[in-house]
């Protein structure tokens, strides 16, 4: 049983507040993604999990053990790197069995475990290669072996797929998620790649700043992000934002910004009432926004198309409305030239709302 | 078109390698030839300087037979490689320290320890003569070997900070959740990674060790204690007679001990001034 609890956690270096009140309980079994900008503070989170890194204030615990003083040898977690870390002047095998030996495990036991490992890794046959024989992907394999070769009770990842190619990353995404099931121990992944977080994790929590700004299921944060911050950070190619006027009509209210009135449905009007104010800012994902023939006053925009951009099963039109620009994917077999004028159909339910000084979501 | 670009190279490259070549050879062309000419021959203005006309082993023989030779070299091996090893452990752990343990007065430690190095021996040498007299060390070869490590410390500590700084400290942070404690992740990851730095320093303490002089001079004075540099200069010169073949014979073989310890060692020692850590 190791659930990982963050209480109230803080980390400072000198004036810069890294990491402010940081509160996450990750399940056992659990794989948590840690995902924001750089400088976000999410290493900085898993560093300090791991004792890495000190805490200025604020609990850890492991299960019930209170961590915060506890030395990172005495954790009983495994971290990858990004660089993955590997001993160069060591093989696979040595480097593997390197944190067995620390713990005073016997030869026999050593080799046993080693060798299971490279077996779940299928790596066996680069047990006596050096690290700088191996290729970034047999690199990145060894790593995760050293960390599982030890059994612990949380995983720690620290953007181990950043060093690989597109290709590659793609396929050890799935890899990971699938040794995640087969050895159902809690994970705790740091990214920056949305595409990544919302693939591997069971729960994503989104940073920016230090603070958390999200915590949920991929679905979840796509479907209702808390904030403006949210919705243009998970979603690729990014949410479009339009400042907007809320303007009351029959049963509705119709939303206004520069160039385009969209009427919202009538069971959002409850919320916009509540809301109150009369400027949002409105988020529309460019995957909402469909390619129509006729204009339709009310229910679409008129765009002006500058580059087109075809990546096979969709295609990314780059236009802009009264000069503010804005993206939408649609189908890929249909034909948009650029420089032309285009009617889009936005979908009018799945339309977000943000406060536009709090920048929190209002739907 | 082949044939202007290897001419530009014989132009641009073997020609200044060949002047840099004989310049640095040259001392050591005229030491050998010297140490096998005969005295007539070293005097005779006549004769064409640059070649040995009818060699003769005398001075060598002179060498080893009307001086302690042999034990000055002894002498000099036990004081270079004792002052070595005290230099390399003193800077490992020195360098270590400064760059991988976070303590508030890392910094100005290794700009202090830089500061000692600056001051010239020719200063220093009254000070620590008088520290010497209060250690009885006075004439003892022990003097030495502890003074050597105040001018060979600072460097090493230096090129080593170099190195321990090109060492990921992921690597170190790893073995720490691997369960490794500071001691082993030193003997274990660091040392072997530094190899080269190691070598390349020891290299360097040894060698100045070797040819140190001032300190030599100044703190032995019984013949039998004398270090190559200084026994070779202080025997072999007697009041203004300059016994030149035995010098040259004497200076040869204290330099194959030197030459030997680079050439085994040259690829590392490059590696390690230029800090590169290969992964």
């Amino acid at each position: 049983m190791a659930e990982v609890r963050l209480e109230n956690i803080y980390k400072r270096f000198g004036e810069i507040l890294a990491v402010d009140s940081f509160n996450l309980t990750i399940e056992d079994k659990e794989f948590v993604v840690l995902v924001g900008p750089s400088g976000c503070g999410k290493t900085t989170t898993l560093r300090m999990i791991a004792g890495l890194e000190g805490i200025t204030s604020g609990n850890v615990y492991i299960g019930d053990r209170k961590i915060n003083k506890l030395p990172a040898k005495d954790r009983n977690i495994a971290m990858v790197f990004q660089n993955y870390a590997l001993y160069p002047h060591m093989t696979v095998f040595e480097n593997m069995a390197f944190s067995l030996e620390m713990r005073k495990q016997t030869k026999g036991q050593i080799k046993q475990r080693v060798q299971e490992a490279a077996e779940i890794l299928g790596i066996e046959h680069l047990l006596d290669r050096k690290p700088k024989q191996l290729s970034g992907g047999q690199r990145q394999r060894v790593a995760v072996g050293r960390a599982i070769v030890r059994k612990p009770e949380v995983f720690l990842f620290d953007e181990p797929l950043s060093n690989l190619d597109a290709k590659l990353r793609a396929q050890t995404r799935v890899e990971l998620k699938k040794l995640h099931e087969r050895l159902a121990t809690t994970a705790v992944y740091v990214t920056h790649d949305q595409v990544e977080a919302m693939t591997m994790g069971d729960r994503i929590v989104v940073m920016k700043d230090g603070l958390i700004q999200q915590v949920g299921s991929p679905l979840e944060l796509y479907d209702s992000p808390a904030n403006k911050f949210v919705g243009g950070f998970i979603g690729s190619p990014a949410m479009n934002f339009f400042e907007a006027e809320l303007n009351p009509a029959t049963d509705t209210f119709t939303l206004a910004a520069a160039g385009f009135n969209i009427d919202l449905p009538a069971e959002r009007a409850a919320k916009i009432t509540a809301y109150g104010k009369k400027k949002a800012l409105a988020g529309i994902r460019p995957e909402d926004l469909k390619l129509v023939s006729e204009h339709v006053a009310g229910k679409t925009i008129r765009v002006n198309v500058d580059v087109v951009e075809p990546i096979g099963n969709e295609t990314y039109v780059n236009a802009t409305i009264a000069d503010i620009p804005l993206i939408a994917a649609v189908g890929r077999k249909s034909r948009v030239a650029p420089h032309s004028t285009i009617i889009l159909h936005p979908n009018p339910g799945n339309i977000h709302l943000f406060d536009i000084q709090t920048e929190k979501s209002v739907f | 078109m082949g044939v202007e670009r290897s001419g530009s190279k014989i132009v641009k490259f073997y020609v200044p390698l060949a002047f840099y070549l004989i310049f640095l050879l040259f001392p050591f062309y005229w030491m050998t030839i010297t140490t096998f000419k005969s005295d007539q021959e070293l005097y005779n203005l006549k004769l064409d300087p640059f070649f040995i006309h009818s060699p003769t082993i005398n001075h060598v023989v002179e060498l080893f037979t009307q001086t302690i030779f042999l034990r000055w070299m002894a002498n000099t091996f036990f004081v270079a490689i004792m002052a070595t090893a005290i230099s390399l452990a003193a800077s490992l752990l020195a360098a270590y320290a400064i760059q991988r343990l976070r303590f508030k007065t890392a910094g100005p430690t290794g700009v202090a320890i830089f500061l000692g190095y600056l001051i010239p021996q020719t200063i220093l040498f009254i000070p620590l003569a008088t520290i010497i007299f209060k250690f009885g060390l006075w004439d003892s070869l022990w003097a030495l070997i502890l003074i050597y490590p105040t001018f060979l410390i600072p460097f090493c500590t230096w090129l080593l900070m170099g190195y321990f700084k090109s060492i990921p400290k992921e690597m170190e942070e790893c073995a720490m959740i691997d369960g490794a404690s500071r001691i082993k992740i030193f003997r274990r990851i660091i040392l072997p990674l530094c190899l080269p730095g190691v070598l390349s320093a020891g290299i360097f303490c040894f060698t100045l060790s070797w040819n140190e002089y001032l300190y030599a001079l100044s703190f032995i004075s019984t013949t039998a204690k004398k270090t190559v540099a200084v026994g070779l200069v202080t025997e072999l010169v007697r009041g203004d007679v300059y016994h030149w073949g035995a010098l040259m014979a004497g200076a040869l073989c204290a330099s194959v001990p030197v030459a030997l310890v680079y050439s085994f060692f040259v690829e590392n020692y490059v590696a390690g001034m230029t800090g590169a850590l290969k992964e």
